[in-house]
């Protein structure tokens, strides 16, 4: 390490500045949020955290299969139309949670929609409809789709070369329902997702009539079907809607499902096995269906409710190998096989917690933390000051700016990448003030060292911080290890504070080189401070160093050997500095 | 205030030095009796007082305006299909009512018998189930981040100080995590998720503090084998006190945040996440502000005293006691790994003794302590 330079403040000063307006600027664009995510804990809601349990019990989960469960989930959670509510995946393998945030609203109904397996099941087309709803008086009958634009389901031997592929414009295969933007915050829609019935009778028609497929939040699906019934439901992007009779085969019939090239070099197409149940009832289905007229040549694949995909049987399909072509994308025919392939594994999804807290307590939680937070604050401000006097200052500012920067990002996060700030979270923010205040603590005992050890104070600020570096460095960095392990590893709260700590120990690291040692430095250039007056907090005399003991009195031999090492240290610095401090003190 | 800080000025001047690494014996038994204090009382109390999400089971918190009472509340939840339903009173006037895990649906009527009985809305009341396994796996996780988290921590600490260090800094982390686990378990204290994170927070805190202590060692140390005045030991016990300051200063600041949390969680809001955190914050950082004194130092002289080189620079030291203790270091071998070959052996011959405001008369070949960039 090279004797310390003279430090230029303005600059460093000039980027926290700058980074400070940047982000605070960010932070309070008109029209957008100005105020950090509040988790459910300080407003209210319900909190479900879902354990994927194999159905094996010596089975592995695979990564696809977690997100084939959450894209499921978030379906369901977004037909509630609750805005802002949030499914996650944490975690991965058999130690996987889905945690599933629903705000402001106490549903018995949540815990009951986000726990059901999903189903996947293949059902026989009765009729497909147009998507509007129409009035109990229209009789609804009119076909609206035509079977070319279905894809195909042939048979496929084994090896098979040969294979009937029939082109058909779009299979309108969207990828796994992503997140569509709910209305406004409504406890949920009363809107029915879809209607079922014993059989295909009047009154099932009449519901089925009314089921609007072109409102997002009923073809977003999320209501599990009962195989047994017969089942009116949407296309999964609103485009039809389905009159479907009860299933034939299950999700749990598929043994596996892989997207693969079209033989004919046109697309892509879905291969599909089934176990022997699932043969012998898609055989018999398929010859039964492969006569019958559009529609009913038809099946559907209707996973949680809505339908993915309909498919028209071309041949009879015997041996249990199938393929669904069409003009398939690469996406399209992957995200098909993945559903059905899930099907195939399902995942149980065990209820490990249910956390629901009312509006009134997260309030009072919130203030709470707020409370305590200024009063922390203050507390240490307080200390600062008296301890520390004018370098104080510098501390209760820096803390200023830390907290302020801290808020700003809890704002910004929360709009950027989802960050919801909890109970657990408000608490690591308050913890972080002391790790904060630490470095100051460290840097200021440094500088009052440096003038005990008889040097000024200009030199005591430079020397006093490429010391004091170090340590507020490798402080931090054990800080910042336990909150990335910490965030790794856990769920839940604890991972919120995990983040928090890290995130604020960063914000410290920050301050700390970026605010607070340039401020010393612009302090340590007033004729004030350098004459060490009381208030200064860094009086020569308090230090103690016009008491210099004399020589030896009293004195350890450990205090003798590290006085000459730093006296050693001194005067290398004087050597190097080569300009003596006399020219720029203006004596 | 401003005796404190005089006294700060004779600590780090070495006016006054306690010896903290000659009176390790007394820390070790006074740690010990603690210790076996802490794991008795684990024994003798069967464990820990988990909390429900270690445990599995239903929570339902009502509010104040609850007009029930709590022989009532636990009446009601029991007729409702809850058994085992444990009643407290909590904050303000509001009820806890804990009971064995429930379905949702069993929750369901729970709650809202609790709401009937009680005045209150089914939406009032605040529910928490959990599911019986979900708690050993969040143990788990918890255990699984220590282990990783102390795992990381060794190597760093060996590869910025050394690895006696890393034991050193690794077992008064252990110290203080038994003596907080066997505080909560002496006192029955509830442990929750959020005692877990104040726990985990204590680790990074503790070794925080230890980190800084040990920086200051490792500066005073820097080619202590140089020269013949002072042991390893006694500079390392210089060390602890040119810290002390700061380590009181430091303990100071980071209580009273936690003291704030602690105040507005116990007293205006009752049992909940800011009192269990604060609540392990407090009893860990008290810890560890000790163990990073008394134990963590002390202990690694013990680990460097049986290196040979600091043996025999011991000896050294004690061979020299005879010689007149109040001339000026004389040979101080600066620098250690590598000092620049023109000044090696030149002694430096530096008066303890200087006027304040006096500059050194810069000497033509000075060597800087901290050359080189063996720093890192």
């Amino acid at each position: 390490m090279a004797p310390p330079r003279r430090a230029q403040p303005s600059r460093p000063l000039l980027v926290l500045g700058l980074l400070t307006l940047v982000l605070t600027v960010w932070a309070f664009w008109p029209g957008l949020e100005h105020t950090p995510r509040l988790g459910l804990d300080l407003r209210g809601g319900t909190q479900v955290i879902l354990q994927p349990r194999p159905v094996q019990a010596d089975a592995q989960i695979t990564d696809d299969q977690l997100n084939q469960a959450v894209n499921i989930i978030r379906a369901r959670v977004d037909g509630l139309g609750v805005a802002e509510s949030d499914v996650s995946l944490q975690g991965s393998g058999n130690n996987a949670a889905i945690v599933v945030s629903i705000p402001g609203v106490n549903e018995d109904r949540i815990v009951e929609l986000v726990g059901r397996t999903a189903l996947l099941d293949f059902r026989p087309v009765e009729d497909i409809l147009d998507p509007a709803a129409v009035s109990a008086s229209a009789s609804p009958s009119a076909s609206a789709t035509p079977s070319g634009s279905a894809p195909a389901a042939t048979a496929s031997p084994a090896p098979s070369p040969a294979a009937s592929t029939t082109p058909a414009p779009a299979a309108s295969t969207t990828p796994a329902p992503a997140a569509s933007p709910s209305p406004s915050a409504s406890a949920g829609s009363d809107a029915p997702t879809i209607v079922q019935s014993a059989s295909n009778d009047a009154a099932f028609q009449q519901r089925l009539g009314e089921l609007n497929c072109t409102d997002p939040r009923v073809y977003a699906g999320g209501s599990p079907d009962d195989p047994a019934l017969w089942l009116g439901t949407c296309m999964k992007d609103g485009s039809a809607k389905f009159n479907l009779q009860p299933a034939f085969i299950r999700g749990t019939n598929v043994t596996d499902a892989s997207a693969g090239i079209a033989q004919g070099g046109a697309g892509w197409q879905v291969n599909l096995s089934f176990d022997s149940e699932g043969a012998a009832k898609l055989a018999e289905v398929s010859g039964k269906l492969v006569g019958l007229p559009s529609p009913q040549n038809q099946f559907a694949i209707v996973l949680d409710g809505v339908v993915q995909s309909a498919p028209y049987f071309s041949s009879q399909i015997i041996g249990g190998q199938a393929q669904i072509t069409g003009s398939f994308t690469a996406q399209e025919a992957q995200d098909l096989a993945q559903i059905l392939k899930y099907g195939a594994l399902p995942v149980t999804l065990d209820v490990a917690s249910v956390e629901n807290v009312t509006p009134t307590i997260g309030d009072d939680q919130l203030k709470g933390g707020i409370i305590a937070g200024i009063l922390g604050l203050i507390l240490v401000a307080a200390y600062l000051l008296l301890y520390y006097r004018a370098l104080g200052t510098v501390a209760v500012l820096s803390l200023v700016v830390a907290a302020w920067l801290t808020y700003v990002l809890f704002v910004i996060l929360g709009r950027t990448v989802g960050f919801t700030l909890t109970l657990a979270g408000v608490a690591g923010a308050i913890v972080a003030i002391g790790i904060t205040a630490d470095s100051f603590v460290v840097y200021f005992e440094r500088i009052r060292d440096e003038i005990r050890d008889g040097r000024t104070l200009r030199q005591a600020v430079d020397t006093g911080w490429e010391r004091a570096k170090r340590t507020i460095l490798a402080a931090d960095f054990v800080s910042l290890l336990a909150a990335v392990v910490l965030y790794v590893v856990s769920v839940g709260s604890v991972r919120g504070f995990a983040f928090t700590l890290g995130l604020t120990t960063l914000i410290d690291i920050a301050v700390a080189f970026l605010f607070s040692r340039p401020l010393v430095v612009v302090f340590s250039r007033s004729r004030w401070m350098q004459r060490g007056g009381p208030w200064t907090g860094l009086s020569p005399q308090r230090l103690g160093v016009a008491a210099k003991s004399p020589p030896g009195s009293r004195r350890s031999p450990a205090a003798q050997v590290v006085d000459a090492q730093q006296h050693e240290a001194t005067a290398a610095a004087a050597v190097a500095a080569g300009a003596t401090d006399e020219g720029d003190e203006n004596r | 205030m401003s005796r404190l800080r005089e006294l700060g000025h004779r600590l780090y001047a070495g006016q006054i030095e306690y010896d903290f690494v000659g009176r390790r014996r007394t820390w070790y038994v006074v740690s010990s009796v603690i210790l076996v204090i802490a794991i008795l009382g684990l024994v003798v109390r069967g464990g820990l007082n988990l909390g429900i999400e270690f445990r599995g089971g239903a929570q339902f918190q009502l509010p104040p305006a609850a007009t029930c009472s709590i022989e009532q509340a636990r009446d009601t939840a029991e007729g409702a299909g809850a058994s085992q339903a444990i009643v407290t009173e909590v904050g303000s006037g509001g009820l806890r009512v804990q009971t064995q895990p429930l379905t949702p649906e069993q929750s369901n009527a729970t709650r809202d018998a609790l709401a009937a009985a009680c005045g209150l809305q089914p939406s009032d009341i605040a529910v928490q189930l959990i599911g019986p396994t979900w708690g050993s796996q969040i143990t788990a996780k918890a255990l699984q981040g220590l282990v990783i988290f102390l795992i990381l921590v060794a190597i760093f600490m060996t590869i910025y100080f050394e690895l006696r260090m890393a034991i050193a800094g690794l077992v008064a982390l252990a110290h203080d995590l038994v003596i907080t686990i066997g505080i909560y378990a002496l006192v029955g204290f509830e442990v929750t998720p959020a005692t877990v994170i104040g726990v985990l927070t204590i680790l990074g805190f503790s070794l925080y503090d230890t980190v800084v202590v040990f920086d200051k060692v490792k500066e005073n140390t820097k080619g202590f084998a140089g020269q013949s005045r002072a042991t390893y030991g006694q500079l390392a016990n210089l060390a602890v006190n040119q810290t002390l300051v700061r380590s009181i200063n430091t303990s100071v600041i980071a209580l009273l945040p936690v003291a704030a949390i602690l105040f507005v969680g116990a007293g205006l809001l009752g049992a909940g996440t800011l009192k269990d955190l604060s609540l392990a914050l407090f009893v860990g950082m008290a810890a560890g502000t000790y163990s990073s004194l008394f134990v963590a130092t002390p202990l690694l002289v013990q680990l460097k005293e049986r290196q040979p080189e600091v043996k025999a620079q011991a000896r050294r030291v004690a061979a020299r006691g005879a010689s007149r203790p109040d001339r000026p270091a004389s040979a101080v071998a600066v620098g250690g790994e590598s000092a620049p070959t023109a000044a090696a052996g030149q002694p430096a011959a530096g008066s303890t003794a200087r006027p304040a405001g006096q500059r050194n008369q810069p000497r033509k070949q000075s060597r800087s302590r901290r050359g080189g960039g063996g720093q890192r």
